[in-house]
């Protein structure tokens, strides 16, 4: 499992070569583009309904431009829907999941990046013991280790703190993160790590001064496969955040699920749009990163 | 500078080696800190807690662990909970459903996109942008469009096909259809991206030959490619089964687990209980949930073995 990260995704591709065009031609685009508007619809479902009154829903369908678009919806949903609890909408959520986000990537990924070092260049009695249980907890359902988490943590006083959401993202981000580090160590040359001991540098002198400016092209992987995973997670959040630190992703579903009367879709999709805005933008910001983090990246769930 | 010489030949090789030792040790000493939270993860979380639900689920526990042990009991409750049963029902034809249409419609994918096309990229980036997403998100919106009175299949009577009925969600017997399709929609696009770097990673080759002797594209994929990307297919397929067994936030967000328990899985049951306060019971239905990923990864581990052992013979 580990050897499988794909790293010709943006290789020439091998397929046969095409003629002219054909009818062949023709129905591969055909099943390309009936394809991406399966992809497609849903999104712009999304956005066309957070801009159109009830009414307008209720009368038209669902694919169609709104007549008269409105951004009221996403001013309700941001700053006045309510979560049963309060009715403040989901910046208090959005700014919830920005400390969480904030917090967790820089921890998980520094813990990491020394982990992969040591893994590639400093290896001990059981190092690669303890790397095979950490990749095997890779694939280990999250249900099976919440009872134990949630006991220790309140043991400790941190279940349901800002504290506590953090560890919890380092534990489950671990797996993947050390696992992308030591490949991307591994294939560095040793010759290097071999002339700064000749050197005299020790374990941190080599790892702040050499391995650390070279690795910010994985780290930039690292951290875009860390901040959507953080900002989409939804089963921690619920379970570890408590009630101060809610994310964006519980604040949503409680918006939605809390409806008073007749469910107020324009609201439930601005509100869907608002939380979904972070990873879209990171997505397409950062292209060709986001694909490489991908392959490593899908282990996590 | 005499004596030290001096002073080290007086050593025994016994005491040099013993001396070495505890040099390297101390060398080692700054890696063995800076692992101490990988240690504390792999051991403490992976090894102890694993262990520690293990053990709960042979005892009694209700919101505090206690070792007040009942043997096979809580199993025996758990297979006869209509609700669990029903869970792991949900779960095969869930997983089955999402795994075989994501890896027949992400090879397809693929395969089309291998065809030497315009505008590769903006394909790519259509098909791949769900992921990016929350599985919340993607139940929402699905929810959305499935919903009878304003989803598709409004749009769709609105256009003069008043017969039309498509809206699985409404009916118990179909929810877990809806909730495949909203699966795919956000996991394909990475089947895609996996098989579509196997299938870049065949050798040129093979096309070569196979046109010379006349051997039309898709037999070769489907005889010659499709063997040979055996390992990238494997990939694809441990993801989504890993995927498949944590299914959770997409339920929540998607149905609730309805109508009545038509679309609850292994996941949302465990959470149940330990919110119900019923930690020994919950902790049985995990360690069921444990069960397959573990066979999965011990295949995978004599399966790999078995291939160092062919290689070192050879």
């Amino acid at each position: 499992m580990t050897a499988l990260a794909p790293t010709s995704i943006g290789v020439e591709p091998s397929g046969p070569r095409p003629r002219h065009i054909t009818a062949g031609r023709i129905g591969i685009y055909a099943f390309l583009i009936i394809a991406a508007l399966f992809f497609l619809l849903p999104l712009w479902v999304m956005v066309i309904t957070s801009m159109k009154s009830m009414s307008e829903i209720r009368a038209g369908n669902i694919f169609a431009l709104p007549m008269q678009p409105t951004l009221d919806y996403w001013v309700k949903a941001w700053s006045s829907a309510c979560t049963g609890v309060s009715c403040n909408g989901l910046a208090p959520g959005f700014f919830n999941s920005l400390k969480i986000t904030a917090l967790s990537v820089p921890v998980s990924i520094v813990i990491a990046m020394i982990n992969g070092y040591a893994l590639s260049f400093w290896r001990f009695r059981g190092s690669e013991l303890l790397f095979g249980i950490l990749v095997f907890g890779a694939f280990v359902p999250f249900q099976v280790l919440i009872y134990p988490i949630i006991f220790a943590l309140s043991r400790v006083g941190l279940f349901g703190t800002l504290p506590g959401i953090v560890i919890v993202h380092t534990i489950f981000g671990m797996p993947i993160l050390t696992l992308l580090f030591r490949n991307f160590f591994a294939s560095l040359p040793s010759e290097l790590f071999k002339a700064a001991r000749v050197d005299g540098a020790g374990f941190w002198r080599i790892f702040f001064w050499v391995m650390l400016p070279m690795s910010v092209p994985i780290a930039i992987v690292a951290v875009i496969l860390q901040v959507t995973g953080i900002w989409n997670d939804f089963l921690f959040g619920l379970v570890f955040a408590g009630r101060e630190n809610l994310p964006m992703t519980v604040q949503l579903n409680n918006i939605v699920r809390t409806s008073t009367g007749t469910v107020e879709y324009g609201t439930n999709m601005a509100a869907t749009v608002l939380t979904g805005a972070v990873p879209l933008i990171v997505y397409f910001v950062s292209g060709k990163w986001f694909v490489r983090g991908i392959a490593a990246g899908a282990v996590k769930g | 500078m005499t004596t030290i010489v001096a002073y080290e030949q007086s050593l025994t090789t016994g005491q040099l080696k013993s001396r070495a030792n505890r040099r390297r040790l101390l060398g080692k000493l700054p890696a063995i800190i800076g692992t101490l939270p990988m240690m504390a993860v792999a051991i403490g979380v992976f090894v102890i807690g694993i262990a520690f639900t293990v053990v709960l689920s042979f005892t009694n526990s209700k919101l505090f662990p206690s070792f007040n042990f009942v043997g096979t009991r809580q199993y025996e409750v758990l297979w006869s909970t209509t609700r669990w049963v029903e869970s792991v029902k949900h779960i095969w034809f869930y997983g089955l459903g999402q795994i075989s249409v994501s890896l027949v419609f992400g090879f397809l994918l693929a395969v089309f996109m291998d065809q030497r096309i315009r505008g590769e990229d903006a394909f790519r980036t259509i098909f791949l942008y769900p992921f990016a997403l929350s599985a919340v998100i993607t139940g929402l919106i699905w929810q959305l469009m499935l919903e009878p009175i304003w989803g598709l299949q409004a749009a769709v009577r609105s256009l003069g096909f008043t017969n039309f009925t498509f809206a699985p969600l409404a009916d118990g017997n179909t929810a877990l259809i809806g909730m495949v399709i909203a699966s795919v929609w956000q996991g394909t696009g990475v089947t895609m991206a996996i098989l579509l770097a196997g299938l870049r990673g065949i050798d040129d080759e093979i096309w070569k030959a196979s046109r010379v002797d006349g051997i039309p594209a898709w037999r070769t994929y489907l005889s010659i490619v499709l063997p040979m990307m055996r390992g990238t297919v494997a990939t694809a397929l441990v993801l989504l089964v890993v995927n498949v067994v944590r299914t959770f936030d997409i339920v929540i967000a998607m149905t609730g687990g309805g109508p009545g328990i038509a679309t609850q899985m292994p996941a949302t049951y465990v959470i149940d209980n330990i919110n119900a306060r019923n930690v020994g019971h919950g902790m049985a239905a995990a360690t069921c949930m444990l069960l397959p990923i573990a066979a999965l990864v011990l295949l995978q581990a004599i399966l790999r073995w078995r291939a160092a052992r062919k290689r070192s013979a050879a």
